[in-house]
């Protein structure tokens, strides 16, 4: 393993826009791959499940991909996960967007409709309200960050797991964290210099954890 | 909290900016994927690429383009012009581009709309809708017809009607140009705006007519547009994005600060 350009697989489950995703990785330092291949997903130090679109169609893109299996063992490795826009709700136990489609489950809670009375989709930049400064994947982004939203839908979830949020007037959950399994609402990779921030910190997550095992 | 987005467009054709630009520090000021990073350095919240030739043999060079752009710009941009099929949108999405927008096609047959936004999510779908006004009608109240081919072609279709029948087929987002305006200087149509704003819950981005800054604070605080799209104000060095930013936010609306 390149111990200097770290393998973080993206999973490639054919859905819109992956590869922003994957350069954005590249420019901080990481041999991303956008990849379908569960031994290259296996080997991978860090993995991103990036997403766009509509949670059912994710959801069974990701499973006639055969990739939720490879995803899950790689959460359940304890390796660093980075769960992106709709690849962060599909981590979740359902989505009102698509009723009866199970997600992941590997969060507790459900994705819900954005309140009635704003703009859907959020579709904008926003500041993080930072709740657990301590967050390694939020270092230097505790003063209230700008980012990337675009989503309809947001995680409901228990507040132990809730370490920033975005007023949209209400507080929205923005990232979660449990373990090394991390996951944004927003679009880090279309969050200008705020966004490659937080990728450096994941790639600095994958890098201390190789040095772990 | 509502932040409003400040979006520089660029005309391509055949790979290459059409209008002028008069850029300090640019090795190529006809690169698009140069021009749109330094729009991203300037703290531009989105790109938006109009490729206006779109002819069958462009679609290869725009692909490149969303490529390009993918590596060096890290901020979402959109690619409209020429989008007529999912494959069309398929091959735009895969390379890089955060959204496609479509016009002709979509008026041509709406259920390309419909097809995109379940394909893809409507979070990518942005109707472009050309509108003109008919001027006032017996009962006072303005209507405006959407246009094609360039505000040429009146399609008889009520601009309201159509941007409510956009939305319900899945459209994430209407980019609202004012036929009257554009070219003019003298601002956005505020009127229409306001109208196409209240009668749609989706994000509305104003287009046509920028001169001046206060043009695009008009356009968030009086006709309530979600995001201000310009062209020729940025591109001729006249005001910087910043500038546009700090005119905003001295106006009270909230948009994301640029940050040397």
């Amino acid at each position: 393993m390149n111990g200097d350009r770290p393998l973080v697989a993206v999973l490639d489950y054919g859905i819109g826009n992956l590869r922003s995703a994957q350069k954005a990785l590249e420019r901080v330092g990481a041999d991303a791959r956008l990849t379908a291949d569960p031994g290259l997903i296996a080997d991978a130090a860090g993995v991103v499940l990036p997403g766009v679109g509509h949670f059912g169609t994710c959801m069974d893109q990701l499973r006639a991909t055969a990739l939720e299996q490879p995803a899950l063992d790689a959460i359940e490795s304890g390796r660093p996960f980075l769960g992106i826009c709709v690849g962060m709700q599909m981590l979740f136990e359902a989505s009102e967007e698509a009723p009866g489609v199970p997600g992941m489950g590997v969060m507790p809670g459900t994705v819900r409709l954005l309140p009635d009375g704003v703009v859907r989709p959020q579709m904008q930049w926003n500041r993080l309200d930072v709740q657990r400064p301590a967050c390694p994947l939020l270092a230097g982004l505790t003063d209230g960050a700008w980012m990337y939203f675009v989503h309809s839908y947001a995680p409901d979830t228990d507040d132990g797991f809730v370490v920033a949020t975005c007023d949209y007037p209400t507080p929205i959950t923005a990232v979660t964290e449990r373990g090394r399994l991390w996951a944004t609402q927003f679009h880090p990779e279309k969050s200008g210099d705020a966004g490659k921030r937080l990728a450096q910190n994941f790639l600095a997550a994958v890098r201390a954890d190789q040095c772990r095992r | 909290m509502k932040t409003v987005r400040v979006i520089p467009c660029l005309d391509v054709d055949d790979g290459r900016v059409v209008k002028g630009v008069s850029f300090v520090g640019l090795r190529d000021a006809g690169d698009p994927v140069e021009l749109a990073a330094a729009y991203d350095r300037q703290g531009a919240d989105e790109i938006v690429f109009l490729d206006i030739t779109a002819s069958a043999h462009d679609r290869d060079t725009i692909i490149e383009l969303a490529r390009h752009t993918a590596e060096e710009v890290f901020i979402p941009f959109t690619i409209g012009g020429g989008i007529r099929s999912v494959d069309d949108a398929r091959a735009l999405l895969r390379a890089g581009a955060d959204k496609v927008s479509v016009n002709s096609a979509a008026v041509a047959r709406p259920e390309l709309v419909r097809e995109i936004a379940r394909e893809f999510g409507t979070q990518c779908v942005v109707v472009s809708v050309d509108a003109k006004s008919n001027g006032a009608g017996a009962d006072g109240s303005t209507t405006w017809n959407v246009y094609v081919k360039g505000g040429r072609e009146d399609t008889g279709i009520d601009a309201l009607g159509w941007v409510r029948q956009v939305a319900e087929l899945g459209a994430g987002e209407i980019l609202l140009t004012s036929m009257d305006a554009d070219g003019t200087k003298v601002g956005f149509d505020l009127e229409l705006t306001r109208t196409v704003v209240d009668a749609v819950e989706i994000p509305v981005v104003a287009s046509g007519g920028v001169g001046t800054l206060q043009h695009l604070v008009d356009g968030a605080l009086i006709a309530n547009a979600d995001a201000v799209l310009a062209a020729s104000i940025f591109h001729f060095g006249e005001h910087t994005i910043a500038d546009a930013k700090r005119a905003l936010l001295d106006a009270g609306v909230a948009v994301r600060p640029h940050v040397d």
